[in-house]
């Protein structure tokens, strides 16, 4: 604490003011005291839903009807049959046990076996989800990069003949469901251009280029609409924040309109764009099932559906049960960003 | 030639018009107020002069500036003059700067931008502004945030930015009316000081009178868009010359007629302390006192009088204390005690203002007496029951007695629902519970009773004016015949002409319904219209009490004569003016 105080002191003509302001300052001790308890929240809060999420999908799934070991062995069978596999697969446990079993697996990293594949259920995870995680992702940056500026580029213009026609073509863009685009995408860019393959996923092993190849197109056609609703988040954001009293104190300063948008508009308007980001990315890590399906990839959305219709109960747990995981994370980097851009939060209310 | 010349200016807004004519001219070092009420194009005029006009707004007419033509002028050009000839303050602090950056880099932005200044230049220039409107570097580093500072501290910081470059003019718009009166004078000083050492010309626009008169060399008077008055400010307020001058200047210093108190009332005045000094006391100097005597300014004296003497509203030895800021992961600060060992009591019918500055914690009273908020400690009690530890449900015959009145008649009602559910609302805390047609009839009658027509029971909010709105509001606190009203600041937000007419109601209901008020105030003009006793708060204490008239000519404590010093008054700041113009 005193060290810091001392730095400040010794640093601030000629470094303080360039640094992001709070972290030299007197009040960084308790600051960085805040930040800790806010980051320890967040994460309780985070394994808190984790734990409540895990009980609730094996429940669900569990009182679901459909006997996974009568399905295996199909419709001529005896119950004895029928009953020793259920025996060997454990389902003739009592519910808290095999939901114990199942959890404390997963904390070590073993989500168990696959009754039909009869591979480990982490395996096939980590298979599918090196193709989904990367078409996840790139989908996103795809969607920010292109929706944001859209959206300010809208806001700047509000009112005039190019904002409405960046917006109608967003409230198509959002219209459109993705697998149709999918389609005219292939069509286009696969079948006419022959620029990328129409569907299928090589594998990493065939090189980055030819699997970034493979994912492209489904990037795009899962980013699209995703870039049109935040376009559209981006510009009623700014909006709103150019509405605001300081705005106007900023424009009596002599800045010119742009400036104002970019200097003093854009930041605040990003709380609610970075929410929305942060659904997005939770959206297109599961929703790819039907992109999945259209581009023929081998991702978790496939994989899912799959299991599914083969009640193959504990690929669907762990599934479900990681992409929880995975939206519980990306909102908390989201919960944590939020202080970075307002510093307002950096406090103890 | 004149600093400012504004002629002929005419201005609409999609076709609404908002100016007619408006001449108005300022001088270098000339300080120009501008009065009238809302609506009457006073911002719309300072708005003009900066060219930020809302969208679809059309004006013409002449407006030169330093002999540029501000209203022919390209885009660029205006982005030169604002900020750096042009500085301009608005009227609410809390939310004119932006939350998310320091208030260095709010300063040294309008100089970077204007000067091409490098940023360690820009910065010293903007720590130079800002000791000079006093947040000096020990305690308001550049590396502040807006929200680390209070209101009067941030419009320090706008008034910084906008004359940071030394404007020649500069454009205040209702600069200090979010601020309390201590802060006002404060930052009026600042300003009047700005003013004299650079010779700028000062655009001061407010709705007070006696602000403009304190303030300005001459006043611009208008109303609904045109210019009524113009002239040297002494002159112009003293003569009264203009019929709309007359009545702005008579509004702002109404005192509704009262009758003499009840003769319940009286008798309990004449067992008032003989010396008739305010009583003193403060938890830091003297212990707690025997409960019945704890707070009780007029004792029972008299026999026989008992029941009469059961107050109204007991308060004794209240505190509210909110929790620390987290220091450390496993320390907290101490707790803020907001109000701090409050102690009186109430008489029915009995009309007591509760002054002090912003954040005195008088609001957090008014909630706990309200029974909104919980006291830390001590008891409340309301004829006689106490609020303390009693359900929602077990509170209901205490809320039917008590009821409240806000400061901001827009922000106080549901914009979807009609007046007939607003005001009909605390109906549901009645034992038996009216009829469709009884409640509806209820309703048309207080309507009457506040000046509105029965008729508007089916209107919405937004389909009346602000004054009509607080009648609405008022209608609604009286409606189930409380004995005690609570207002927070209810006039504060109005017109003077409209607040005149407000105060009169409240006269009014006080002696019709013989309701107790408890007026939370930071006006000592509405205290002194309207209410028989005062009690200062400050820093949570009770610092001083007693006849209304009393303490406002004789303030005793620190508090209450800082309070009465900083009081704008038009008689006095008109008699300085006519010294000091001849």
């Amino acid at each position: 604490m005193r060290g810091s105080t001392e730095v400040a002191g010794n640093s601030h003509e000629c470094v303080a003011p360039r640094l992001p302001a709070g972290i030299f300052s007197p009040q960084a001790g308790r600051r960085i005291a805040f930040m800790t308890a806010y980051i320890l929240k967040r994460l309780a809060i985070g394994a808190v839903t984790l734990v409540v999420a895990s009980i609730v999908i094996f429940a669900v799934l569990e009182i679901l009807p459909g006997d996974p070991a009568r399905l295996m062995l199909g419709m001529n069978t005896t119950p004895e049959a029928v009953e020793a596999l259920r025996h060997q697969m454990g389902l003739d446990q009592p519910l808290m046990l095999r939901y114990l079993h199942w959890a404390s697996g997963m904390l070590t990293g073993d989500f168990g076996k696959s009754f039909t594949y009869s591979s480990p259920v982490r395996d096939l995870i980590v298979e599918r989800g090196v193709v989904s995680l990367p078409l996840a992702l790139i989908a996103l940056a795809l969607s920010a990069s292109i929706g944001i500026p859209i959206g300010v580029f809208s806001a700047s213009r509000r009112g005039k003949a190019s904002d409405a026609a960046v917006m109608g073509v967003a409230q198509l863009g959002v219209a459109i469901p993705n697998f149709w685009f999918a389609l005219l995408l292939i069509y286009v860019f696969a079948v006419w251009l022959r620029l990328v393959p129409a569907g299928g996923f090589p594998g990493w092993n065939a090189g980055i280029w030819a699997g970034l190849k493979g994912l492209i197109l489904p990037a795009i056609a899962l980013a699209l609409p995703q870039a049109a609703i935040l376009a559209r988040v981006t510009r009623s954001a700014l909006l709103e924040v150019l509405g605001e009293d300081y705005i106007r104190t900023a424009r009596a300063k002599g800045l010119p309109r742009r400036r104002v948008l970019l200097r003093h508009a854009l930041r605040n308007g990003m709380i609610p764009v970075m929410t929305i980001v942060g659904l997005q990315f939770a959206y297109l890590l599961a929703g790819t099932i039907i992109i999945e399906n259209v581009f023929y990839l081998p991702g978790l959305g496939r994989l899912v559906y799959q299991a599914i219709t083969q009640r193959d109960l504990i690929v669907v747990e762990s599934i479900v049960m990681v992409l929880v995981a995975s939206v519980v994370i990306i909102n908390l980097l989201v919960d944590l960003s939020y202080p970075l851009v307002d510093p307002r939060l950096r406090h103890a209310r | 030639m004149s600093l400012l010349e504004i002629e002929k200016l005419s201005l609409d807004i999609g076709g609404i018009p908002i100016l007619r004519g408006v001449d108005l001219t300022i001088d270098q070092g000339q300080i120009m107020g501008l009065v009238g009420e809302s609506g009457s194009g006073k911002s719309m005029t300072a708005l003009t002069v900066m060219r930020l006009l809302p969208i679809g707004a059309n004006a013409s007419g002449r407006v030169a500036f330093d002999g540029i033509d501000i209203l022919g002028a390209p885009e660029e050009a205006m982005c030169r003059l604002r900020g750096d000839d042009i500085g301009m303050v608005f009227q609410e602090p809390m939310t004119a700067l932006n939350p998310v950056k320091t208030i260095g880099e709010q300063v040294a932005e309008g100089i970077r931008w204007h000067t091409g200044a490098n940023r360690a230049d820009a910065e010293a220039r903007a720590r130079a502004m800002l000791d000079r409107v006093g947040l000096p570097e020990a305690k308001f580093p550049l590396s502040r945030y807006p929200h680390e500072l209070s209101g009067g501290q941030r419009q320090r910081v706008v008034i910084a930015i906008a004359c940071a470059l030394k404007p020649k003019l500069l454009v205040a718009d209702e600069p200090t009316t979010a601020l309390d009166v201590v802060l006002q004078k404060q930052i009026l000083e600042l300003l009047r000081g700005l003013v004299d050492e650079d010779r700028m010309g000062l655009l001061l626009i407010s709705h007070d009178l006696a602000v403009v008169a304190d303030m300005s060399d001459r006043v611009t008077v208008m109303r609904r868009g045109e210019v009524m008055e113009e002239g040297e400010t002494a002159r112009t307020l003293s003569e009264q010359v203009h019929p709309y001058t007359r009545q702005l200047a008579q509004a702002s210093m109404h005192v509704p007629k009262r009758r003499p108190p009840s003769p319940a009332r009286a008798k309990a005045l004449d067992a008032s302390p003989p010396e008739g000094v305010e009583e003193r006391r403060t938890a830091a100097t003297q212990g707690p006192l025997p409960r019945p005597l704890q707070g009780e300014r007029w004792p029972a004296k008299r026999d026989g009088e008992e029941e009469e003497r059961m107050p109204l509203l007991e308060v004794s030895s209240v505190i509210k204390d909110y929790p620390g800021r987290r220091s450390s992961l496993f320390r907290k600060q101490p707790p803020f005690r907001a109000v701090d060992d409050v102690s009186f009591s109430l008489q029915p019918g009995q009309s007591v203002a509760l002054v002090g500055r912003s954040g005195c914690g008088k609001s957090t009273l008014a909630r706990m007496i309200l029974a909104l908020d919980r006291p830390t400690g001590g008891d409340i009690s309301l004829l006689g029951q106490s609020l303390a530890g009693r359900s929602e449900t077990e509170l209901r015959p205490s809320r039917r007695n008590m009821q409240v009145v806000f400061q901001d008649p827009y922000g106080s009602f549901d914009p979807r629902h009609k007046v007939e559910r607003l005001v009909g609302e605390p109906l549901h805390l009645l034992e038996k519970q009216p009829g469709a047609k009884e409640r509806r009839e209820m309703i048309a009658a207080t309507l009457a009773e506040v000046g509105l027509s029965p008729s508007d029971m089916d209107k919405y909010p937004h389909e009346f004016s602000g004054g009509q709105r607080q009648r609405i509001s008022i209608a609604r606190a009286v409606i189930t015949r409380p004995k005690l009203i609570v207002a927070d600041e209810p006039v504060s937000a109005l017109d003077v002409s409209i607040r005149a007419q407000i105060l009169d109601l409240f006269a009014d209901l006080n002696q019709k319904l013989g309701v107790a008020y408890i007026f939370i105030t930071h006006d000592l003009t509405v205290a002194r219209a309207i209410t028989d006793d005062v009690m200062v708060m400050h820093e949570g204490r009770i610092v001083e009490r007693g006849r209304t008239g009393e303490i406002l000519d004789h303030p005793q404590s620190d508090a209450a004569k800082a309070l009465v010093a900083a009081a704008p008054d038009l008689h006095r700041a008109i008699a300085r003016r006519l010294e000091m113009q001849g």
